[in-house]
């Protein structure tokens, strides 16, 4: 039992460490690969939660994650950039020591934040809450400071990993067929943004968002 | 029966959005859309008048919750989709006679209209929290593509800010359910009646307050990017400009209030729970702050759909701000004022739109003399605005009215925001649709006859409305104000 609890809690921190990663990674193709990396992990740790705490939709929502986060959407994503000719892409307007300084700084507030409700778990991973909402906050930060299309949505989609690993370790996982509907829209969400960068390319001859600034209040 | 009857709403939609999504090119496309949409509405009324009669039902394994406040909202919902399809049935051939619309992107509009009601009637009535998110991503979903349907660059960065920012905001909302769920799972034990709604309710004496404010929060902040609350509105008016003009009818009348539905089912939890007035006043502050500064962005705004965007974002402040001081008469208030509003502003849009294909611009100061252009035009615009600026004899007025006596009785320090930002309000539209109804015109002529029907018969229901309220709909709204707290 309490193996458990310190594998998850390894787990959890490198969840974290991969926030910072993909805060501070330029290269869109790394940033692709690292967001694979967070969906094995979250799957690691989900399996370990239904295993501890015997959990039967906890595997299939476990094995959920690994095929949508690991194999289908860094697939899909991938393909994309391949397509879009944006493999080799590196970001370059980005102040990364501050980045991570505001970074730190969110992960003390999630922490501040988080922690009377740490204290009212009574499951075995108590204190996660605040690692989750860290990395939401750090995967929001990320979405803000770039300035390319791809990184936007790899931002949007690390989101989305945090919540669901405050989902399974704060709460042993919300009803599966809430977890199923948030799986499909995610789904159709990529999907969705695919169709967008080509139709951002079409139109703006490249997926930097900088030449979508141009609707304002006059 | 009930399964059945509300089986019927869902599935009429869905079977309209596949039909279309297979015959959505063929030339009966968009009078199969306003088929579809004329059963989904009868199917809605059935359903209301059931619920009326017999107060709140549960269905389908209590995965599904109908009462007298979401099926208001149900029923609003399928007769202003209805109508906003009889409109665009014209409106879209002249978009496409222009050269401005192709017939591929008309059937991507007509499949996802449906599956676009199909997404807010289920998150109307389902009683699982994480449905009601899981629906309101999905109309999100299939209304982004719909902004950016013309393919302009403005259309495509508008849609990219409304699927970013939205998509932020729904994010936060989900983190505000697994926190609702954490509560939840401590007093309901997990698995699937913790996210009920019904479930909830009844225990959320019990539910723990210091993680229920935090939920309410996240969910406030979540939805509200939805509702257009300032500071989280930016997506709104660009997304009302870009889009075709029957999206930004159904975003401003229909989306922005199922949004509002969400949260309001969560502040009676959050209340409830806590036994103060937390959510309620959060709620205020928003909606306070969302009219005033929408107010003072009107008299800036130069393109017509995005000014009265802008009008949806302060009326929708006011309707959160009446839902947020609580009580029977705010309640029932912000209720009627959903009502009118969605009807008025889905016209005014209906109106604005065939102004706009006439004058073959969005810029208001290139839109002159509609009334001689067309009188059914010009008369839509011009009663359609008095009536969303809240002149008598308009519904608008009396929700108002109500509105501000009640605010004037519990928090007479809102009161001078209130009317200081309804005048400036006043000042700002009135002056700038003035000339563009009356005065030199333009304006071409348009090649399929416009449906103005839909405009005239929203605006004499709001003038019935702001006339004589009828018993029946009186009765229904004062239910539903009581279940709400009120």
């Amino acid at each position: 039992m309490s193996y458990s609890i310190q594998i998850i809690n390894l787990l959890a921190s490198i969840l974290l460490l991969i926030a910072f990663a993909m805060l501070s990674q330029r290269r869109i193709l790394s940033l692709i690969n690292l967001f694979a990396l967070q969906g094995l992990v979250l799957s690691l740790s989900t399996f370990v939660v239904a295993y501890s705490t015997d959990q039967r939709h906890l595997y299939y929502s476990a094995w959920l994650t690994l095929l949508l986060k690991v194999l289908v959407l860094p697939w899909l994503l991938h393909r994309l950039i391949r397509k879009l000719n944006v493999k080799w892409d590196v970001e370059t307007l980005i102040n990364i020591p501050t980045t991570m300084l505001v970074g730190i700084g969110l992960v003390i507030f999630a922490f501040n934040l988080a922690a009377p409700i740490s204290q009212l778990s009574e499951s075995i991973t108590r204190g996660l809450i605040g690692i989750a909402l860290a990395s939401v906050l750090l995967s929001l930060l990320m979405m803000l400071t770039r300035r390319k299309a791809v990184p936007q949505v790899v931002g949007f989609l690390a989101m989305e990993n945090g919540l669901f690993f405050a989902a399974t370790s704060a709460t042993h996982g919300m009803p599966l067929v809430v977890e199923l509907g948030i799986a499909l829209d995610v789904l159709v969400a990529t999907f969705i943004f695919g169709i967008f960068f080509f139709q951002i390319r079409e139109t703006f001859d490249s997926l930097d968002i900088r030449h979508m600034e141009k609707l304002k209040d006059d | 029966m009930i399964d059945l009857q509300l089986l019927a709403l869902l599935l009429i939609p869905l079977t309209g959005g596949l039909l279309l999504a297979a015959f959505g090119s063929r030339s009966w496309a968009a009078e199969l859309n306003s088929l579809m949409s004329f059963c989904t509405f009868i199917a809605a009324v059935v359903l209301a008048m059931r619920v009326i009669d017999s107060g709140p039902q549960v269905a389908f394994n209590e995965e599904f919750f109908i009462d007298q406040f979401n099926v208001f909202l149900v029923a609003l919902t399928a007769f202003v989709a209805f109508t906003t399809s009889l409109f665009s049935r014209p409106y879209m051939r002249i978009e496409q006679h222009h050269g401005k619309l192709t017939t591929p992107m008309l059937h991507l509009y007509y499949s996802m209209y449906q599956m676009f009601t199909l997404a807010m009637l289920v998150a109307l009535t389902s009683n699982n929290m994480g449905i009601i998110w899981v629906a309101m991503e999905a109309a999100t979903l299939t209304t982004v593509l719909l902004v950016s349907l013309y393919r302009t660059p403005a259309s495509i960065e508008a849609a990219w800010k409304y699927f970013i920012l939205c998509g932020v905001g729904i994010a936060l909302a989900l983190f505000g359910t697994i926190l609702l769920y954490f509560a939840a799972e401590r007093v309901l034990g997990e698995g699937g009646t913790a996210l009920l709604w019904t479930h909830l309710n009844r225990v959320k004496g019990s539910l723990e307050p210091t993680v229920l404010k935090l939920a309410f929060v996240f969910l406030l902040v979540g939805y509200g990017t939805k509702i257009g609350l300032v500071p989280l509105h930016s997506w709104l008016p660009d997304a009302h400009a870009e889009g075709p003009t029957p999206v930004s009818a159904v975003l401003s009348g229909l989306l922005l209030n199922v949004a509002l539905c969400a949260v309001m089912r969560s502040k009676v939890l959050v209340d409830g729970s806590l036994g103060t007035h937390f959510a309620g006043n959060l709620m205020m502050g928003f909606g306070l702050l969302s009219v005033v500064v929408a107010a003072l962005f009107l008299s800036r705004q130069k393109d017509i759909k995005r000014m009265f965007a802008y009008s949806s974002i302060e009326h929708m402040g006011l309707i959160t701000f009446a839902f947020g001081m609580g009580g029977p008469v705010a309640t029932f208030a912000a209720m009627l004022h959903m009502t009118v509003h969605s009807l008025t502003k889905s016209a005014i849009f209906f109106a604005v739109g065939h102004a706009v294909q006439k004058a073959g611009t969005q810029q208001m100061e290139n839109i002159r003399g509609m009334m001689q252009v067309s009188t059914t035009v010009g008369w839509g615009l011009m009663l359609g605005t008095l009536a969303i600026l809240g002149m008598p004899p308009f519904g608008v007025f009396a929700s108002e009215f109500l509105i501000i006596t009640t605010a004037m009785h519990d928090y007479p320090w809102t009161t001078p925001f209130l009317l200081i930002a309804l005048g400036i309000a006043f000042a700002a539209i009135f002056g700038k649709v003035q000339p563009i109804v009356f005065g030199e015109t333009t304006a071409r002529r348009l090649p399929h006859q416009p449906a103005l029907i839909p405009v005239f018969a929203h605006l004499l229901l709001v003038l019935i409305l702001g006339l004589y309220m009828p018993p029946y709909l009186a009765n229904w709204y004062r239910q539903a104000a009581a279940l709400l707290g009120g």
